[in-house]
C-alpha cells in the first residue's frame, strides 16, 4: 500500500491533497493511537454516540445538582403525577418566561381515579439555580442548590417526566440511576478485563495443559444458559447485605461472562503474534520476553481489548437491568434503571402512568450509543490493516 | 491465419476507482489489439493497471472502479467462416455488468486464469462439478456428456488419473494441479480468449515451466487468443508474441516480442530491462561484482496526477519544459513499434508547438 | 557421512581459499516438526524441514541457498541463528568474542553475544516491522537491548545506519506507515546491520519488491558488503538474483543438500538433475527460441512423506535402479563442488550456456 491510500484513509475526499502537504509529516510521525483517533474521527455516528455517552455520564456525575428533586423523596399528594407540561402563554395569551401550572389532585368523574388537574391561575416559574431539598455533593458538601426548579416552600415542584406510583420525581431517579446503572457496566468489564487479561494471556503465552484447561473452562462457562445462571446466582445473594456489596457482587455475577471472549482474544493474538516476523526480529535483537510482550505484542491488540470491552457494556447494562428488573438483581431503596422498571412489571402502572417507563429509552439509548461507538472502535482499531 | 485478424480490440480504455481519498486512474487510455492464435504479453510493476485492464474486458472490474470511457471491441464471430454475423461486432463496455450478454461472453468466448488457483475454485465442492456447471452453462448437454467433458479436458491439461480427481475437492491437489484445473476449466468451452493474469507467479519454477508448455500447446490446439500479464519478464519472453509494456495505466511501449529484448525504445522498457539480474551474467563474469542498473525513485502514489509523461520524475531522458508538460502521443517509431515518448516525437520544434497549442 | 562432512571446509580451506576461513558451518543440522493429531496429541510422524544438512560460507562471501518451496532453506536460515532450535546438528560459528562455538549448544546469554553478530534481514517488508514503533525504536532496539547505546548516543548510531541504507536520519521519528515496501526493506537492512555484525542471513529480501526496487535493493547489499566486509547467507527462490550476488550456490531439495559449487561452476556445469532441470525453468529475458528445455514429472515431493533412496528419483530424467532404493551420498565431485547423486561423476549435465 503506498503511503498516500494510507493517508487517504484517515482524511477524506478533497482534504486529501491538502491534508497531504499540511499533515504529511504529522501523519507519519503518528503513533498508533493518533491513527486510530484520526480514523474514528471519520466515523461520524459514533462520535456523535460518543457525545451523547459523555452528556450521560455528565449527568450521571452531577446528578444530584441537575435533579431538581432528592430521589428518595415522596411526594404526598401527588402520586403518580404526570409530566408537568412547560408553558410560556398564559390563559390570556401573553408570552412570559418558561413557567408550569400548580396542580389540584381531583377525582376522574367517570372512573373516580385520582388525577391531577392544573389551575390555570397558579402559574410557577421555572428557575435557574433555586433551592430545594437539601444533599450532600458527592457526599461531601451539604447545599440544596438544583440546577432549575421552582422556588419557594409552597411552590408547584416541577415533574419534567412525572413521579412515579408512590409520588417520586421519575427524572430525579433516572438522573441518580444512571450513576449505578451506566457504572457497573464499567466496574464490570474492568473485572472482566483483569480476567481475560490475566487467563487469556496465561492460556496463550504458556500453552500446553494450562492452555487446555482455561479453554476447557471458557467452553463450558460459554455454553452455560447466560440469563437462567445470572438469576440462580442473583437469587443466591442474601438479603441482607448492604446495598454496596450487592452492588459489587452483581457486577461480579455479570463479568462472569464478560471475561471469556476477552480471554480468547487475547489468546488468539498472543498465538499468531508469537509468529509474526517482527517478533522474531525483536528476539533476534536480544530483547526479553517481558518487553516482547509489554512492548511489541500488547500494543498489537490493545485496540482488540478497547472493542471486546465496549462490546461487552451494552450486555452488561441490559443485564443488570433484568436482572433488577425481576427483583433477583439490585433492590430498593437502590436506584438504578432496572430498579425502577419493576414498577412496571404492574400492568396497571403502564396503563395508567405511562411515564414510568421512562427509563426503557434511555436504557435503549445508551446501549445503542455503546453499540455504536464500538462499531466505529472496530473500523478503526487496526490502522495498519490494508 | 492472416496478420490483420483481429479478435478483440482495445481502444482508450479508462478505468478509473473512485475512492473516499480520491481518484485512481488505474487505466488511463489503453490500446490494445488481440489476435487470434496469437499472445500478447501485458508488462508492468505492480499497481501499472495491467490486472484492472484484464478485468474491464471480463467487465468483473470491483466496485469502486468503473470504466470511464473508451471501448473494447469484441469480434463475436471472427472464427465462424459464415458471412452473415460479421456485423457481430459488440462493444463490452456498452454491457451491463451483469447482463445476459457479458454472460454469454464471459467464460464462454472470453475465460481467465487467475494467479491464485483456490481463489478460482469453490473449495467445498468437487473439480469436476465446477468445470461441469462451466460446461452446461454456456451448452445444451446432458449430465453425463458435460462429464465426460470435464474428464476430457483434465486429461488434456495433463492431470493424471482425470476420472479420479473430476471426484476430487480442490483442497486435495497441490498448487500446480490445482492451476491445471483451473485452466481446464477456462477451456472448457473452447473460448476465443484466454486472460491470464498472472497464472504462475505463485508457483515454483518447475512447475511454473510445466504450465508455461501446458498453456502453449493448448493454445496451438485451439488457436486461441492469450492475453498474459506479467511482471516477470522472463515468463514474457517466452510466452508472447507481441508485448504491451504498462507504466500509470498507459501502455508506453508496444511491439513484438523480438523488438521489445532487442531494441526497447522507451526509457521505462530500457531501464526495466537493465534492472534484472540477467542468468548469462554468470557465464561471462570473472569474479568481479556487477552492479545492476536501477530507476531513480519509485512509483508515485495513484493519487497523484503528473503532468507531461507519468515517467519523467524518474526518467534519465527527462527534457524540462516538454516532459513535465506534455503528454505523450502515441507514436509509430519504427514500423510496428509503438512508443509514448518524446524523444521519437518527430522534432522537438513539433513537441514544443504541441506544447504551446496545450497551453 | 559426519566422518566425511568433517573434512569439507578442511579441503575447501586447502585449495581455495588459503587465507580464508568458514565462518559459519554445519554438520548434519536437522530440523523435524512432528506432526500431531487428535486430541491427545500424539506424534504420527515428522515433517523433514531441513535433513541432515551440511555446509558451510567462508568470511566475506556470499552463499545462495536456493530450492523451491518447502525444501528447507528457510528453516535452515533460522536455524542458524537458533530463531529455531535445531532438532539436531552443529552450528559453529566463528564469533569474535567467543571464538568457534556451536551455537546449537549456546546458553541464553552467550546466544545473545553471538546475535550481535549474526543477524536476519527478513522477506516481507511489512509484516518484519512494528507498526507501532519509530524507526528510532525499531533500528534502536538490538542497540539498547544488546546494552550497546542508549540515550543521544542510540540516535547517533541510528541516524549513522539509516545514512549507510540509504534513509535520511531525520526519518527516525516516523513510523514504518510513512514509507514504501523498498524502504522499508532498507529500514530492516539498518536494523541487522545496527551492531555491526559479521553475518548476515538474508531470508528471501527481494521477493516482495518490484522489479526496479529489487535492484536497488540488490545492489545497496553487495555494497555494504563491500564496505563492512559482511559475509550473507542469501535465501531465495529466484535462480537469477542468486546467480548475481552469490560467489558459491547450495541447491535443496525436500529438506536434503543436494548441490552445492561456486556460482559460475553450478551454473555452466551442474552435477545434480535436479539443478539442471532448476535451471532450465527458470523463463529467460530472451526471445530466442531455446533449443532444449527439461520439463519434470510430477510434483515436489512431501517432506513429511518423502519417496525412498534419492528423493528426486520419481521426477528425475536420468533414473535408475539403485536411485530408487540407496540414497546417495553428499560428495565432492571435484574441487569445492558437491553433489547427492549417484550418477553426478557420468552424467553430462546443461548448465545455463548450453540451456539458452
Amino acid at each position: 500500500m503506498s503511503k498516500t491510500t494510507f493517508l487517504g484513509k484517515f482524511f477524506g475526499h478533497g482534504e486529501a491533497v491538502e491534508a497531504e502537504v499540511q499533515h504529511e509529516e504529522a501523519f507519519y510521525r503518528a503513533g498508533q493511537w493518533q491513527l486510530v483517533w484520526w480514523k474514528f474521527k471519520r466515523h461520524r455516528l459514533a462520535q456523535v454516540s460518543m457525545a451523547v455517552l459523555a452528556v450521560f455520564y455528565f449527568v450521571a456525575i452531577f446528578a444530584e445538582f441537575l435533579s431538581p428533586h432528592d430521589p428518595m423523596r415522596r411526594f404526598q399528594g401527588r402520586l403518580a403525577h404526570p409530566p408537568t407540561a412547560i408553558h410560556i402563554r398564559d390563559t390570556q395569551g401573553r408570552f412570559r418566561a418558561p413557567f408550569i401550572y400548580g396542580t389540584e389532585q381531583g377525582r376522574d368523574p367517570v372512573t373516580f381515579r385520582p388525577i391531577h388537574v392544573a389551575d390555570p391561575d397558579s402559574i410557577h416559574p421555572i428557575r435557574l439555580l433555586v433551592r430545594g431539598d437539601p444533599y450532600r455533593f458527592w457526599g461531601l458538601f451539604p447545599t440544596d442548590v438544583h440546577l432549575f426548579g421552582t422556588a419557594g416552600e409552597d411552590a408547584m415542584p416541577i415533574y419534567i417526566l412525572g413521579t412515579d406510583s408512590i409520588g417520586r420525581d421519575v427524572l430525579s431517579r433516572i438522573f441518580y440511576g444512571g450513576r449505578i446503572s451506566l457504572s457497573i457496566g464499567l466496574v464490570g468489564i474492568a473485572i472482566s478485563f483483569v480476567l481475560g487479561l490475566l487467563l487469556g494471556g496465561i492460556s496463550g503465552f504458556f500453552g500446553g495443559a494450562i492452555d487446555d484447561v482455561i479453554q476447557r473452562v471458557i467452553e463450558v462457562l460459554t455454553t452455560l444458559p447466560q440469563i437462567p445462571l445470572w438469576m440462580a446466582l442473583a437469587a443466591a445473594l442474601p438479603r441482607e447485605w448492604p446495598q454496596l456489596r450487592i452492588y459489587f457482587a452483581t457486577t461480579l455475577i455479570l463479568s462472569i461472562f464478560g471475561w471469556t471472549g476477552l480471554a480468547r482474544i487475547v489468546r488468539g493474538r498472543l498465538l499468531s503474534m508469537r509468529e509474526e516476523d517482527f517478533v522474531l526480529a525483536a528476539r533476534l535483537d536480544g530483547e526479553s520476553e517481558w518487553t516482547i510482550i509489554v512492548r511489541y505484542m500488547l500494543p498489537g491488540f490493545a485496540s482488540y481489548i478497547i472493542i471486546s470491552l465496549t462490546g461487552s457494556l451494552p450486555g452488561m447494562i441490559l443485564g443488570e437491568t433484568a436482572l433488577s428488573f425481576l427483583g433477583i438483581g439490585l433492590n430498593p431503596p437502590t436506584i438504578s434503571w432496572g430498579v425502577m422498571l419493576q414498577q412496571a412489571q404492574n400492568i396497571m402502572n403502564v396503563a395508567h402512568f405511562p411515564w414510568v417507563l421512562w427509563p426503557v429509552p434511555v436504557v435503549v439509548i445508551a446501549v445503542l450509543m455503546f453499540n455504536f461507538v464500538g462499531d466505529g472502535l472496530r473500523d478503526a482499531a487496526d490502522p495498519y490493516m490494508s | 491465419m492472416s496478420g490483420n485478424e483481429v479478435i478483440a480490440e482495445v481502444k482508450n480504455l479508462r478505468t478509473y476507482f473512485h475512492v473516499p481519498e480520491g481518484v485512481v486512474r488505474a487505466v488511463d487510455g489503453v490500446d490494445l489489439v488481440i489476435k487470434p492464435g496469437r499472445t500478447l504479453g501485458v508488462v508492468g510493476e505492480s499497481g501499472c493497471g495491467k490486472s484492472v485492464t484484464a478485468l474491464s474486458l471480463m467487465r468483473l472490474v470491483p466496485s469502486p472502479g468503473r470504466i470511464e470511457g473508451g471501448e473494447i471491441i469484441y469480434y463475436q464471430s471472427v472464427r465462424e467462416t459464415s458471412a452473415s454475423s460479421l456485423s457481430d461486432i459488440i462493444d463490452i463496455t456498452r454491457l451491463k455488468p451483469n447482463s445476459r450478454e457479458i454472460r454469454a461472453i464471459r467464460g464462454n468466448h472470453i475465460s481467465m486464469v487467475f494467479q491464485e488457483p483456490m481463489a478460482a475454485m469453490l473449495p467445498v465442492r468437487t473439480v469436476g462439478s465446477q468445470i461441469m456447471e462451466a460446461i452446461t452453462l454456456h451448452q445444451n448437454v446432458s449430465h453425463q456428456e458435460a462429464r465426460e467433458r470435464a474428464i476430457e479436458m483434465l486429461a488434456r491439461v495433463n492431470l493424471p488419473n482425470p476420472d479420479r480427481i473430476v471426484d476430487n475437492y480442490p483442497f486435495q491437489l497441490s498448487g500446480g494441479m490445482r492451476q491445471r484445473a483451473v485452466i481446464a476449466m477456462a477451456l472448457s468451452c473452447n473460448p476465443h480468449l484466454l486472460i491470464a493474469d498472472e497464472p504462475t507467479t505463485a508457483l515454483d519454477v518447475t512447475t511454473e515451466a510445466q504450465i508455461l508448455d501446458l498453456m502453449r500447446k493448448l493454445q496451438a490446439d485451439y488457436n486461441m487468443a492469450i492475453m498474459f500479464i506479467t511482471h516477470n519478464l522472463g515468463v514474457i519472453a517466452e510466452m508472447a508474441d507481441e508485448v504491451a509494456v504498462m507504466y500509470l495505466g498507459k501502455v508506453v511501449e508496444q511491439t513484438d516480442i523480438r523488438s521489445i529484448f532487442i531494441n526497447p525504445l522507451h526509457p521505462y522498457t530500457q531501464a526495466l530491462l537493465r534492472s534484472i539480474p540477467q542468468l548469462d551474467d554468470v557465464m561471462t563474469r570473472s569474479g568481479e561484482r556487477r552492479q545492476l542498473h536501477t530507476i531513480k525513485g519509485m512509483v508515485p502514489d495513484p493519487y497523484t496526477v503528473l503532468k507531461g509523461c507519468p515517467f519523467h520524475p524518474r526518467c534519465p531522458h527527462f527534457m524540462s519544459e516538454v516532459c513535465d508538460q506534455v503528454v505523450p502521443e502515441v507514436i509509430e517509431a519504427e514500423p510496428d513499434h509503438i512508443v509514448r515518448c518524446h524523444l521519437y516525437a518527430p522534432s522537438p520544434e513539433e513537441a514544443q508547438t504541441r506544447k504551446e497549442a496545450m497551453l | 557421512m559426519t566422518e566425511q562432512v568433517d573434512t569439507l571446509s578442511q579441503i575447501q580451506v586447502n585449495d581455495h581459499h588459503q587465507a580464508q576461513k568458514p565462518l559459519v558451518e554445519t554438520k548434519a543440522l536437522k530440523k523435524h516438526f512432528p506432526i500431531q493429531r487428535g486430541l491427545l496429541r500424539r506424534v504420527v510422524g515428522h515433517v523433514k524441514a531441513v535433513d541432515e544438512v551440511s555446509f558451510y560460507v567462508m568470511e566475506g562471501e556470499t552463499l545462495g541457498l536456493v530450492g523451491e518451496s518447502g525444501c528447507g532453506k528457510t528453516t535452515t536460515g533460522r536455524c542458524l541463528l537458533r530463531a529455531i532450535m535445531p532438532t539436531s546438528g552443529e552450528i559453529w560459528f566463528d564469533d569474535p568474542k567467543l571464538g568457534r562455538v556451536n551455537i546449537a549448544e549456546l546458553d541464553r546469554e552467550q546466544l545473545v553475544q553471538v546475535r550481535r553478530n549474526m543477524r536476519m534481514i527478513f522477506q516481507d517488508p511489512y509484516a518484519s516491522l512494528n507498526p507501532r514503533m519509530t524507526l528510532l525504536d525499531i533500528v534502536g532496539a538490538p542497540l539498547k537491548a544488546m546494552g550497546i547505546a542508549r540515550g543521544k548516543e542510540l540516535e547517533r548510531r541510528v541516524a549513522e545506519m539509516l545514512e549507510l541504507v540509504g534513509l535520511r536520519p531525520e526519518y527516525m521519528r516516523r513510523y514504518p506507515h510513512a514509507f514504501s515496501g523498498g524502504q522499508r526493506q532498507r529500514v530492516g537492512l539498518a536494523r541487522a546491520l545496527a551492531p555491526h555484525p559479521k553475518f548476515l542471513v538474508c531470508d528471501e529480501p527481494v521477493s516482495a519488491l518490484d522489479v526496479s526496487v529489487q535492484a536497488q535493493i540488490l545492489n545497496l547489499l553487495q555494497e555494504l558488503q563491500e564496505e563492512m566486509g559482511l559475509t550473507y547467507l542469501f535465501v531465495a527462490h529466484d535462480l537469477s538474483v542468486v546467480a548475481h550476488i552469490s560467489d558459491r550456490v547450495a541447491v535443496m531439495y525436500v529438506g536434503k543438500m543436494v548441490e552445492t559449487a561456486p556460482t559460475q561452476e553450478l551454473f555452466l556445469s551442474p552435477k545434480h538433475p535436479y539443478t539442471e532441470a532448476l535451471m532450465s525453468a527458470i523463463p529467460r529475458p530472451d526471445p530466442s527460441p531455446r533449443e532444449k528445455r527439461i520439463l519434470l514429472r510430477g510434483e515436489v515431493a512431501s517432506p513429511a512423506n518423502p519417496p525412498s533412496g534419492c528423493y528426486f528419483h520419481p521426477r528425475c530424467n536420468y533414473v535408475k535402479d539403485i536411485c530408487r532404493t540407496k540414497e546417495p551420498a553428499f560428495e565432492e565431485i571435484s574441487p569445492g563442488h558437491y553433489a547427492k547423486c549417484h550418477r553426478a561423476t557420468e552424467l553430462a549435465l546443461s548448465g545455463v550456456a548450453t540451456l539458452a
